[in-house]
């Protein structure tokens, strides 16, 4: 028993390693493409667009798949499957962040914008300082639902054979002939989010503050 | 000396022509009110020339810097650096304040002055402690805008225009989104401004309070300047009978 918990520990980091790279790839890598998704250009918006529609329209599953064998067959060689489990998490995710920026940056009234232009702030620092500080606070909540669901989606990382929390949970089961080990990580999943919902909770406590 | 001259100004949103041809001029430490109905174009006007929207033809110098001039039937922008610069020289006041809802009062006010004026801290908390003193806020600059009334909210909008040391002060329907109390609040301050020969252009459905501070009166209609003249003129001597019909209304 004490066994399998060291483990499933173990394993608990890798799920957390692609918890916390995902994150730290797709938050930047949204911005950039709200920004495309928005451009004023028709062949950039559009180039978003569809990548938006195909993350956004297949599943993670198959876009896993895709990453880690596509270059196998066009190039003839791949890369290791964690950096492809990473890839695939990131653009995947990066498209769904894509889309809460663009509504919350979309959500600011004009107003803002014409009271910095009128008071001559660069749009860099309009941006920067009026703009995104409250985006932020209008995208906590459906950020949080993301968050979520990505610590639960690390479980995906599986099919391409990475042995995370989850895996390790089913191949305990099957050795031992119980479903002990996979309701255990279903303990250990529920933690994880349990802290990621109070870390949300206390972002938006902190920017109650206006309204 | 003359600080803003309009000539020809027009404008259009698509195949809506909401400014026909403007044309005045505004002299330093003048009061400028400009009356008419909803639809007139007073509020494109101002957001002409404070460079929310742009002209389709016509000129506009503002402190003799050329900011828009006409070449063959089109507007012509000066660079983008020149455009700046006469940026700074109006300030605007917006019917709904459009305050940082994320700043204090006093960041609000002083924000401006350290990224475009690029004074130091000190120096424009200094500026912003006096313009909240001058209107009676200065309790509040720790607060945040959600937790003023409207009324106060305008006044932080004002000081915060104030605060960039505008040539040429713009209010747009300044007290519309207030109630009757709160209104002569916001009527009072602007009084005091005229009274420190602030020179000032006010768009307002306040007849009373533009006879009553302004040197000079537009009437506008459809796009166009019907009358303009000296409140007294206009208020109790309207020549055309467009303008007689409106301040009837008003009686």
């Amino acid at each position: 028993m004490g066994n399998l918990l060291l483990q499933m520990l173990g394993a608990t980091v890798v799920s957390l390693k692609i918890f916390a790279l995902t994150l730290l790839f797709s938050l930047p890598l949204a911005m950039l493409v709200a920004k495309g998704r928005m451009s004023k250009n028709p062949i950039i918006s559009n180039i978003v667009n569809v990548y938006i529609m195909i993350m956004r329209g297949t599943p993670l599953i198959l876009q896993l798949l895709f990453v880690y064998f596509a270059p196998y067959y066009i190039f003839g060689s791949s890369y290791d499957r964690f950096t492809a489990v990473i890839v695939g998490f990131v653009i995947n995710y990066a498209a769904y962040f894509a889309e809460i920026y663009r509504g919350g940056i979309q959500s600011i009234p004009p107003g803002q914008y014409e009271a910095s232009l009128v008071l001559g702030f660069s749009k860099t620092h309009t941006f920067t300082h009026v703009v995104a500080p409250q985006v932020v606070k209008r995208i906590i909540p459906a950020m949080g639902n993301e968050v979520i669901t990505l610590v639960k989606d690390t479980a995906l990382a599986q099919t391409i054979g990475v042995a995370e929390l989850f895996r390790v949970a089913q191949n305990a089961s099957a050795r031992q002939f119980s479903t002990m080990p996979i309701f255990i990580a279903g303990v250990f999943y529920f933690i994880m989010n349990a802290f990621v919902s109070r870390s949300f909770d206390a972002l938006e406590k902190k920017l109650n503050y206006y309204h | 000396m003359e600080i803003i001259s309009l000539e020809n100004v027009v404008k259009s949103f698509g195949s809506l022509e909401v400014l026909k041809g403007i044309s005045f001029n505004l002299n330093e430490g003048e009061v400028l009110s400009i009356i008419g109905p909803s639809g007139s174009g007073k509020s494109t006007l101002l957001r002409c020339l404070t460079q929310l929207e742009q002209v389709d033809a016509g000129s506009i110098t503002v402190c003799g810097q050329h900011m828009v001039t006409t070449k063959e039937n089109k507007a012509v922008y000066a660079n983008k650096q020149e455009l700046r610069s006469i940026r700074l020289n109006l300030g605007l006041v917006f019917q709904n304040f459009n305050l940082f809802p994320h700043m204090t009062v006093l960041r609000n006010i002083t924000e401006a002055q350290m990224h475009v004026l690029k004074k130091s801290k000190q120096e424009a908390t200094a500026v912003a402690k006096k313009l909240l003193a001058k209107m009676g806020l200065q309790e509040k600059e720790k607060a945040y805008p959600c937790q003023l009334s409207g009324g106060q909210q305008q006044r932080v909008s004002i000081a915060r225009a104030l605060a960039l040391n505008p040539a040429v002060l713009c209010f747009d329907e300044p007290t519309s989104a207030l109630d009757p109390e709160l209104t002569s609040e916001i009527l009072k301050v602007i009084k005091d401004l005229a009274k420190e020969k602030m020179t000032m252009i006010v768009v307002t459905h306040e007849m009373a309070f533009a006879r009553d501070i302004s040197d000079r009166v537009i009437f506008m209609d459809d796009g166009l300047i019907i009358e303009e003249g000296k409140p007294s003129e206009l208020f109790e001597n309207p020549k055309n009978p467009r303008t007689m019909r409106f301040l009837n209304r008003y009686e």
